[in-house]
């Protein structure tokens, strides 16, 4: 019995662009370069290891978005995923519920008999735009599935997943029982590169539109921005010459405030 | 709607979390009354005391796995308008789960409370700072605990509250726990922190960084380029994806000062940064810099500190 590997993306301003406040008010991302999510490319990466190490069949990419995010379902393309899904959500802004909802509908109402059923859904820890983290867990509860977030190493086990997640402290282990959600830590898997004929192949591979009104699920407005403000810059410091300049300029009493305590 | 908050509440060395101090005082700042989640009679004993809290929920007496947190959450929600935990693991899973089965919002690392239903966020690791309104039943949220001051574990004349037990979710079982070796004092809490990044160059080099921690009574962090690097374990990592600290004090060693790593540390007081190359941007938000060899500093601070130590 083998299963397909569902890996929900986002496409996201590039980890190494510096966002700004425009004049409207709000993060102005025309012209910045945009990328697959930098941990969502390590869940693509651990799911085509999984689909080559014969556990998985086949390894759907999604996003959620407008057509222009059909780049970053390209680039997963190109990595070796084997099909891809646009859910197209137009103007609407989804928050992490009304995507977790979306992607149960999807995996709900993809009910095919001729193919595998899902059996892990694989998606990066958090999206390095809004940092919220929560859509894995969402979408594990919309599920009933057990969950492991900000994974660094799984394997299948008999009945399910061996999981190690980062912890506060060190690592933890769970085994998880039949289908499951992982979010991917960055050390999950580091992503292969794209080689120039894997990016024409993936041309050729099938990329799926759906309009996102056919699910009819709310994409939730339980939460709106109301402001968006750049941080108060630091005031620039000083440069000392040395150990002992430093010492002087904070205080050994401030410094080594803990010492003995 | 029902304005009261709930605080999950955590247990450490046998005592109520820091953490949950801190979010507690977070978000007192509504303004509402405020109840806190216990997962042991002993706990639920501790919690009555602190300053500013209503009513002591009793769980279970034993800390549950997060999908069975949830299903806990899902059953009480109803009462409260929001539902808090520290930014930290368990929080960080049960709550969007939970928020899912209320079909509630859920929003990550709060770092000040506006009014009962305004809060402030980062986006982008802290290039944005934004203001959120929730206009759901019940909002579920984790707290930056570095931003807020701990409640007063002492004062509060709390009641308790058994909550019936609920089933377990079964298909989820933790297998392992490992704590990471660590040098020197709690990374979260510390009022002094050392971290160094990749130009400690070796793990030995980031042992002897640890050994000044220790001698410091600091806490150890790095960068996830040493973490990476196997210089560190994971949970030493500070940044937009590891731990958020505010110390006193914040040394950088060999840290260049990627943006995703400032995001984890720029709200320290004092930002101190040691590096070879006068281009880091981790002097742009450095109060003191030193351009020079970081193992001349390292040396030269560990002597300090051992001296300190002996004068006492």
């Amino acid at each position: 019995m083998t299963m397909k590997i569902l890996v929900p993306v986002k496409r996201v301003v590039d980890a190494n662009v510096r966002v700004r406040i425009g004049s409207a008010g709000g993060v102005d991302t025309a012209g910045l370069k945009m990328s697959l999510n930098p941990f969502d490319e390590c869940a693509v990466e651990q799911a085509l290891r999984l689909r080559e190490a014969g556990v998985a069949s086949s390894v759907t990419v999604l996003t959620c978005g407008r057509p222009v995010c059909q780049d970053v379902l390209r680039t997963a393309l190109a990595m070796g995923a084997d099909n891809a899904v646009l859910i197209d959500t137009a103007n609407a802004s989804p928050d992490s519920l009304g995507i977790a909802r979306l992607l149960h509908a999807f995996i709900t109402a993809d009910t095919d008999t001729d193919t595998d059923a899902y059996g892990l859904v694989l998606c990066g820890k958090q999206a390095i735009d809004d940092d919220i983290g929560g859509v894995a867990a969402m979408l594990a509860a919309l599920l009933g599935w057990p969950q492991a977030l900000n994974a660094s190493a799984m394997e299948a086990a008999a009945r399910g997943w061996l999981v190690t997640c980062g912890d506060d402290a060190g690592t933890a282990t769970w085994r998880l029982d039949g289908p499951a959600v992982v979010s991917a830590d960055l050390r999950l898997a580091e992503p292969r590169r794209v080689t120039l004929p894997s990016i024409v192949k993936a041309k050729q591979k099938p990329l799926r539109t759906v309009d996102a009104s056919t699910f009819n699920v709310p994409l939730g407005t339980q939460i709106r921005i109301v402001d968006m403000a750049e941080p108060p810059v630091r005031q620039p410091g000083i440069k000392v010459a040395d150990t002992t300049a430093l010492l002087g300029a904070i205080g050994s009493g401030r410094l080594f405030q803990n010492v003995g305590a | 709607m029902t304005m009261r908050s709930l605080v999950v509440g955590e247990w450490k060395d046998g005592a109520i979390a820091d953490a949950t101090l801190r979010v507690i005082r977070a978000v007192s700042e509504r303004g509402v009354p405020v109840d806190v989640l216990t997962f042991s009679s002993v706990m639920a004993n501790a919690a009555v005391c602190v300053d500013g809290v209503e009513r002591v929920l009793l769980a279970s007496d034993d800390v549950p796995n997060p999908e069975t947190l949830a299903a806990f959450l899902q059953h009480i929600a109803s009462d409260y308008s929001m539902i808090a935990a520290s930014h930290r693991t368990a929080g960080r899973a049960a709550l969007p789960r939970a928020a899912a089965l209320t079909g509630n919002a859920f929003l990550a690392d709060i770092t000040r409370v506006v009014t009962a239903q305004r809060f402030v966020r980062g986006l982008y690791a802290g290039s944005v700072v934004a203001t959120i309104e929730s206009t759901g039943a019940t909002l579920f949220a984790t707290i930056r605990t570095s931003s807020f001051a701990p409640a007063c574990a002492t004062g509060g004349e709390a009641s308790i509250v058994a909550l019936e037990p609920i089933a377990p979710f079964t298909a989820t079982v933790l297998i392992d726990r490992q704590a990471a070796m660590q040098d020197g004092s709690d990374l979260a809490s510390a009022s002094v922190v050392v971290a160094g990044g990749r130009g400690l160059a070796s793990k030995e080099n980031m042992d002897t960084l640890g050994t000044l921690a220790r001698n410091m009574g600091a806490a150890l962090g790095a960068s996830r380029a040493a973490v990476d690097a196997g210089y560190a374990p994971n949970a030493a990592q500070v940044g937009q994806t590891g731990k958020t600290v505010a110390p006193d004090i914040y040394l950088a060693f060999g840290i260049s000062g990627a943006i995703q790593h400032l995001a984890g540390m720029k709200d320290s007081q004092i930002i101190v940064a040691v590096n070879k190359d006068p281009d880091a941007p981790i002097f742009s938000v450095a109060d003191y810099g030193i351009v020079g060899d970081l193992f001349d500093v390292l040396g030269e601070l560990d002597a300090h500190a051992r001296a300190t130590g002996d004068a006492q």
